[in-house]
């Protein structure tokens, strides 16, 4: 069943970063693009389950802390070695100052 | 006719340069030729988590079906003997001759020895097979020596304190890692081991080791003996040069490249471990790096090269260590420091920037816990690659973020 779950407030992320979400055992990652739109993604690398909250955020990409797998966080596309598999993303809304991520 | 292509070596380097070949669009033929048999794996975690994984299982970097869908053709298990750089051919153990068009030599790095030591009870770690055997030794109460305040010694100590073992670690010299960090994070590292249980031994070194098939003797020159159920020897590793030598290629600490990767032969390149090539933004100076970002790297770049790309050197090295919760992140290269500006990050998590004499930013050493230094040693490795001179002041201040540094 799809539903919406607060991850955090609108101000806990800056421009152009990302940060950690747990919920029901899964963790999320939420951007903040350079443009001020907010994006959610899962917040594993496909590579080695490394949280990518710990990882930067440059323009639409976020990169593994670790292995720098690069991943376009606006659709999940995975941009090349050490990274082959897409990350899934996940619908975000604003309301009353806060982000909400459909799961 | 189609193109040959053939990379010697099926490590990290070696793999990711076959799939780059294909990547860029190469549509001759691709040979990866590995001296173990295994399919391409990930090295990096058998030092670290694959120790202390439940069920211990390479992880591979490239699958025999990926390998097939890329067209690459796998021959692992296989000696190569000779290069035959007149002929253009090599020239394996079994007798086979393979010829190539272009030759990458990605053939890594073996672990140094401990000269005139060896037995059942002595033991390296390069492979995965070394890992197994390690890892069936690392238990409860079991005695571990290890020879050499290295890497790859304090990674196993980690991994062998967590499964259980007594570990004496022994250091020649007065500190860990002398020629890697700075003298605040080797405090830091020592700290956290010494928490875990570790016996250190500082400035002391090794007379001799002595062994039967249950147990050995580390004889120091102070006179100490260190009784042990087994020792694992971690003093470096060598570059695996012997096949560029025979064939006559330059060799300086490693096989010498140009900053384009290419030997001194121009139809045969070499990458990762096994190689020295110059730093530009050092100005140049050679360098011989043994890393798994390097060797993903240098493997993308030589087959780029191997097209025609004439493409630079262009990275700035860097380097991660997982012990216990910590994680050690080194962009560029730290000796370059003239001296040093520490930026607190909470949670013991710190950053020490290393500046040149004339105040450039020439590297970044990072630890704490997890990967809470990875964002700003990423930044680091950034400012560094644009050899910017950064204010002092902002790189101590926690508050000011890197970022707007970069962008200054």
């Amino acid at each position: 069943m799809v539903e919406w779950i607060e991850a955090c407030g609108a101000d806990d992320v800056d421009e152009e970063d990302v940060i950690r979400f747990d919920h029901a055992g899964k963790v999320f990652a939420i951007y903040r693009s350079p443009d001020d739109r907010y994006y959610a993604t899962d917040g594993l690398c496909t590579h080695e389950q490394i949280s990518l909250a710990d990882g930067l955020v440059m323009d639409d990409i976020i990169e593994c802390p670790k292995h720098n797998g690069r991943f376009n966080y606006k659709t999940g596309e995975a941009k090349g070695a050490p990274v082959c598999v897409n990350l899934r993303t996940y619908a975000v809304k604003l309301e009353n100052g806060a982000v909400f991520i459909e799961v | 006719m189609a193109r040959h292509f053939v990379i010697v070596g099926a490590g990290e380097c070696g793999a990711r340069a076959a799939m780059a070949l294909r990547e860029q669009g190469f549509d001759g033929d691709v040979t990866l030729v590995g001296g173990e048999t295994h399919l391409p794996y990930e090295r990096p975690p058998l030092s670290k988590h694959g120790m202390l994984a439940e069920v211990f299982a390479a992880k591979t970097i490239a699958t025999a079906e990926r390998l097939a869908e890329a067209n690459v053709g796998f021959r692992g298990g296989v000696q190569v003997a000779a290069i035959d750089r007149g002929g253009k051919r090599l020239l394996t153990a079994d007798g086979t001759a393979l010829p190539y068009d272009k030759l990458l030599l990605a053939t890594g790095a073996s672990p140094r020895r401990l000269p005139g030591v060896e037995g059942e009870r002595i033991f390296y770690l390069r492979t995965l097979e070394d890992a197994q055997r390690l890892r069936g030794e690392l238990l409860p109460g079991r005695r571990l020596a290890i020879v050499g305040g290295g890497f790859i010694g304090l990674e196993l100590a980690a991994s062998a304190r967590a499964r259980g073992a007594e570990v004496t670690l022994i250091e020649a010299l007065p500190r860990l890692l002398s020629r890697a960090v700075p003298e605040a994070i080797a405090a830091q590292i020592q700290a956290r081991h010494e928490l875990a249980g570790v016996k250190l031994v500082f400035g002391d070194g090794i007379a001799g080791v002595t062994s039967d098939a249950n147990s050995a003797t580390v004889a120091l020159n102070s006179g100490r003996r260190v009784e042990a159920d087994l020792v694992l020897v971690g003093i470096g590793a060598v570059p695996n040069i012997s096949l560029a030598a025979e064939a006559e290629l330059e060799i300086d600490n490693g096989i010498a490249v140009d900053r384009h990767l290419a030997t001194s032969d121009a139809d045969i390149f070499a990458a990762g471990d096994c190689c020295s090539f110059p730093l530009k933004i050092y100005g140049g100076r050679r360098v011989r790096l043994e890393s798994w970002r390097n060797a993903q790297d240098q493997g993308s770049l030589a087959a780029c090269n191997m097209l025609g790309a004439n493409e630079a050197i262009s990275t700035v090295p860097w380097f991660w260590s997982d012990q216990y919760e910590l994680g050690l992140q080194i962009a560029g290269l730290s000796d370059e420091g003239a001296s040093i500006v520490r930026r607190d990050l909470g949670n013991g998590a710190s950053i020490l920037f290393h500046i040149s004499a004339d105040g450039r930013l020439v590297a970044a050493s990072g630890i704490g816990v997890g990967n809470a230094v990875a964002k700003d040693i990423r930044l680091a490795e950034m400012l560094i690659a644009k050899q910017a001179r950064p204010m002092q002041a902002s790189l101590a201040d926690a508050d000011v973020k890197l970022k707007s540094l970069l962008a200054a």
